[in-house]
């Protein structure tokens, strides 16, 4: 038994042909299917691992290995130290259900922590309609939460990203917002990676014109 | 990944964090109810942690803790399994023995058996149905556990997902449908865990 837990507790080396690539749940689809054809093109291995940007951003600033970071916003990725950092992809926002002026209750995600939810505050203000939408804003734990608010009617407007619309089922998107301020999905070869050069090349990858369209099918803008 | 990969891997790995926790649990429930020394109370309430901390909170722990190298493994799973189900067995394995007449086992020793022998032949056989009770318990924990493994072991599919974050990770992407059949499959293995558990520990009559 105590060989065991010995054993359980031994680590095994990572294999050097393996890229760990840590992304934000929102790209879960897209990168997966992006990664599964540069393993296809180049007989590597991407070892995808999915979560909420700030938890991979936490994991990653106590050690956890990753050789390559896609946020779903910059502030997450100026929590880790990076070596090479593009701006990958970006997004809109969109508003879902009724138009805001005529809602009585706004579902957004939490304006003060989710980005998206950021986002959306900060567009409001810009618009001068954050005071008088304040009393009506029903915030949420993430995106997908405010989304899920209106589709079930617990909520008659959201604003939500355009990727995420195109996941509804009933509500439809009442209007498309291209003011709002700039999304942006930064991804980066990570300063502790074991495989940088391994990082370096899927990061290449992932700005490649096969890429790109992977991306867009998703409903993502390509820098 | 397969559903039916996905439960089988979550049931592997909860198998052997219960296989793996059981002896140091009962060697340390034997300690906690037999005897007073210094620091007891202290342990028992260590021991008692991780069933009330968030788990989330635990998982941070075992973040700091835990070896790099282990982090985004399968031996993360089974180490996140281990802390939060230790609870569970240890604190049924302490009543269990508590329950256990001393008498028996003075007798035992009158009639000259050594330690060990007096512990597997009088205090586990008459502590087996509560231990046993708690053990199922902790399993059905190990199979249900979130917090702590999303954080330490990461959400990597086919390597470190397993039952309880691929259904989060589902309801996130907005496939509640694509959840469903895993959610049934969590109700349906714990139904029958906590079922054995109540059995075993309930006394035949």
């Amino acid at each position: 038994m105590r060989n065991l837990l010995l054993i359980l507790l031994l680590a095994l080396p990572v294999s050097a042909a393996e890229v760990r690539v840590s992304a934000a749940a929102s790209l879960t689809d897209a990168v997966t299917e992006i990664a599964r054809l540069y393993e296809g093109k180049t007989g590597e291995t991407i070892v995808l691992n999915f979560g909420a940007s700030s938890i991979l951003a936490t994991q990653i600033v106590n050690g956890a290995p990753a050789d390559v970071f896609v946020s779903a916003d910059e502030a997450q990725l100026n929590r880790v130290a990076t070596v090479v950092r593009i701006p990958l992809l970006s997004n809109r926002l969109v508003v879902i259900g009724v138009p805001l002026l005529k809602a009585r209750r706004i579902a957004i995600a939490n304006p003060e922590a989710v980005p998206a939810g950021v986002y959306a505050k900060q567009w409001l203000q810009q618009r001068g309609l954050w005071t008088v939408l304040a009393p009506k804003i029903v915030p949420t734990e993430n995106v997908r939460g405010a989304l899920a608010a209106v589709e079930a009617g617990n909520a008659d407007a959201a604003i939500v990203y355009a990727t995420d619309a195109r996941m509804a089922r009933r509500a439809r998107v009442a209007e498309v917002i291209n003011d709002g301020p700039p999304i942006v999905y930064p991804a980066a070869v990570l300063r502790d990676a074991e495989n940088a050069a391994g990082g370096r090349r899927f990061l290449d990858f992932l700005r490649s014109r096969d890429a790109g369209a992977i991306f867009r099918r998703y409903g993502f803008l390509t820098k | 990944m397969t559903d039916a990969a996905i439960i089988w891997f979550t049931v592997r790995m909860a198998a052997l964090a219960t296989a793996l926790l059981i002896p140091p649990a009962l060697a340390l429930a034997l300690l906690l109810a037999r005897g007073t020394w210094r620091g007891k109370s202290v342990i028992e309430t260590l021991v008692a942690l991780p069933l009330v901390m968030p788990p989330v909170a635990t998982g941070l722990i075992l973040l700091k803790l835990v070896p790099h190298s282990v982090v985004f493994t399968w031996r993360a799973v089974v180490i996140a399994m281990m802390v939060m189900s230790s609870p569970f067995i240890v604190r049924a394995a302490r009543v269990a023995f508590e329950n256990v007449n001393p008498r028996y086992e003075q007798i035992a020793r009158t009639l000259g058996a050594h330690e060990p022998r007096v512990f597997f032949t009088i205090t586990l056989p008459l502590a087996l149905r509560g231990i046993a009770g708690g053990v199922v318990l902790g399993f059905a924990r190990a199979l249900g556990e979130f917090g702590a493994t999303i954080l330490v072991a990461g959400n990597i599919p086919g390597r470190t997902t397993t039952l309880a974050v691929a259904i989060y990770d589902r309801v996130q992407l907005g496939r509640d449908s694509a959840a469903w059949p895993l959610v049934i499959a969590g109700v349906v293995v714990a139904f029958v865990a906590i079922l054995l558990s109540e059995k075993s520990t309930r006394r035949r009559t």
